[in-house]
């Protein structure tokens, strides 16, 4: 596969976390809205570049035996950075994303794109690897932070655009109305790909 | 000891672990398919969740605070939980078999689990002491395991109906925890 496919699988191929189900605590914990939602995609798209590079470039030099425990210090020290600038220039954004922050570490996107990707392919594309699936996971953050705010609050990007006699729909901002969303939307997803199924294999 | 009680009924029901505060996800739907697996999850959650969080204090409280290492609170966890994952499934395949035979393949996923980390970051936070902080640990792993039974008892019904083409796996999965989440919304207020 060239550079450009391994970018842009990540986008809608394989797109994080609809297409992989993994990292799915960040993505219903911090959506809702679509600021919060861009910022945590883009903090765990710096991690992912950054280890998925790393991993690439020492791949020749971990023992295999302890490879996974090399995985994670090397993505810890990176959640560490994002913390740290975080904390120092966003800190307001810190601290609504909060313990989601750290908890960047676990993200099973991350650890797994290094053990299935990086750990096996060379750096350019790890490098393009990590920010497809990075931008793709960034989209899929801010599309369901953007459908939570706007029917939640009746906002979008923070400006209010419903009309005046809209009824916030506050049950999409609670942690059920997390797991409703998410789970329609991969349905629509499943039920795009099935239609482009059909017109193209004309089963 | 009210404190406790309170403490461990505000951890399982009023902010469940998986459904209101969103930790553990990831295997809240991959392992709740069958109700063996289910058990097996809670169980080794449970029991690893609870040292985690005991011992993950320890180090903060007698290692990190003294030398002002606070900020190197992510990879000391980290590397604490990995390092215990390993150990406890040594010691539990050297002393009891018949535990590692339903424990086994549960133990190696739990390092990737994000509600140890997240409970081990959630007892600094909220700076609980040393019982507060097994309290909360084993409360919170009681919440997970609790959750994710309910959800196996409901996700085994799944084969037995039709259910829309789209929504088939992840989606009505997703769904139906979205459910339960709300069953749980009923207990706020009750602490």
């Amino acid at each position: 596969m060239s550079i450009t496919d391994e970018f842009t699988k990540g986008l809608w191929q394989t797109i994080p976390p609809f297409r992989l189900v993994l990292g799915l605590c960040p993505t219903l914990a911090v959506t809702t809205s679509g600021i919060n939602g861009m910022g945590m995609g883009l903090a765990t798209t710096f991690v992912l570049v950054f280890s998925n590079l790393f991993v690439s470039l020492l791949r020749r030099f971990i023992p295999s035996q302890v490879r996974i425990a090399s995985f994670i210090v090397i993505i810890a020290s990176f959640v560490v950075i994002v913390e740290l600038v975080m904390q120092a220039y966003f800190y307001p954004l810190f601290k609504i994303l909060g313990i989601f922050i750290p908890l960047i570490v676990v993200n099973c996107i991350i650890l797994g794109r290094a053990e299935a990707f990086a750990s096996k392919q060379n750096p350019l594309a790890s490098l393009a690897d990590g920010l497809g699936i990075g931008l793709g996971f960034t989209i899929s953050l801010f599309v369901l932070g953007c459908i939570r705010e706007l029917l939640g609050s009746g906002t979008l990007l923070e400006i209010p655009v419903m009309w005046s006699s809209f009824e916030p729909f506050t049950f999409m901002l609670k942690p059920p109305g997390a797991f409703v969303a998410l789970g329609i939307l991969l349905a629509t997803m499943n039920l795009i790909s099935q239609v482009q199924a059909r017109k193209g294999g004309g089963r | 000891m009210s404190d406790f009680i309170l403490l461990m009924i505000s951890a399982i029901l009023v902010n469940n672990i998986l459904l209101i505060r969103f930790l553990g996800n990831c295997p809240f739907l991959g392992v709740s398919r069958s109700m063996d697996t289910a058990t097996g999850m809670g169980m080794a959650v449970i029991f690893v969740l609870t040292l985690a969080g005991t011992i993950t204090w320890l180090v903060h409280t007698y290692i990190l605070v003294p030398l002002g290492l606070e900020y190197l609170r992510t990879i000391a966890f980290i590397l604490v939980i990995a390092t215990l994952v390993q150990f406890v499934e040594m010691v539990v395949q050297k002393t009891a078999p018949a535990l590692y035979e339903a424990l086994g393949i549960f133990l190696p996923l739990i390092t990737t689990n994000c509600a140890v980390f997240g409970v081990a970051i959630i007892n600094i936070n909220e700076g609980y002491d040393l019982i507060t902080s097994i309290f909360f640990s084993f409360a919170s792993a009681c919440g997970f395991a609790l959750a994710l039974v309910l959800m196996a008892g409901l996700r085994q019904r799944f084969a037995l109906v039709s259910i829309p083409k789209p929504f088939e796996g992840t989606a009505i999965g997703l769904v139906t925890a979205g459910l339960i989440a709300l069953a749980f919304s009923g207990f706020i207020g009750l602490v």
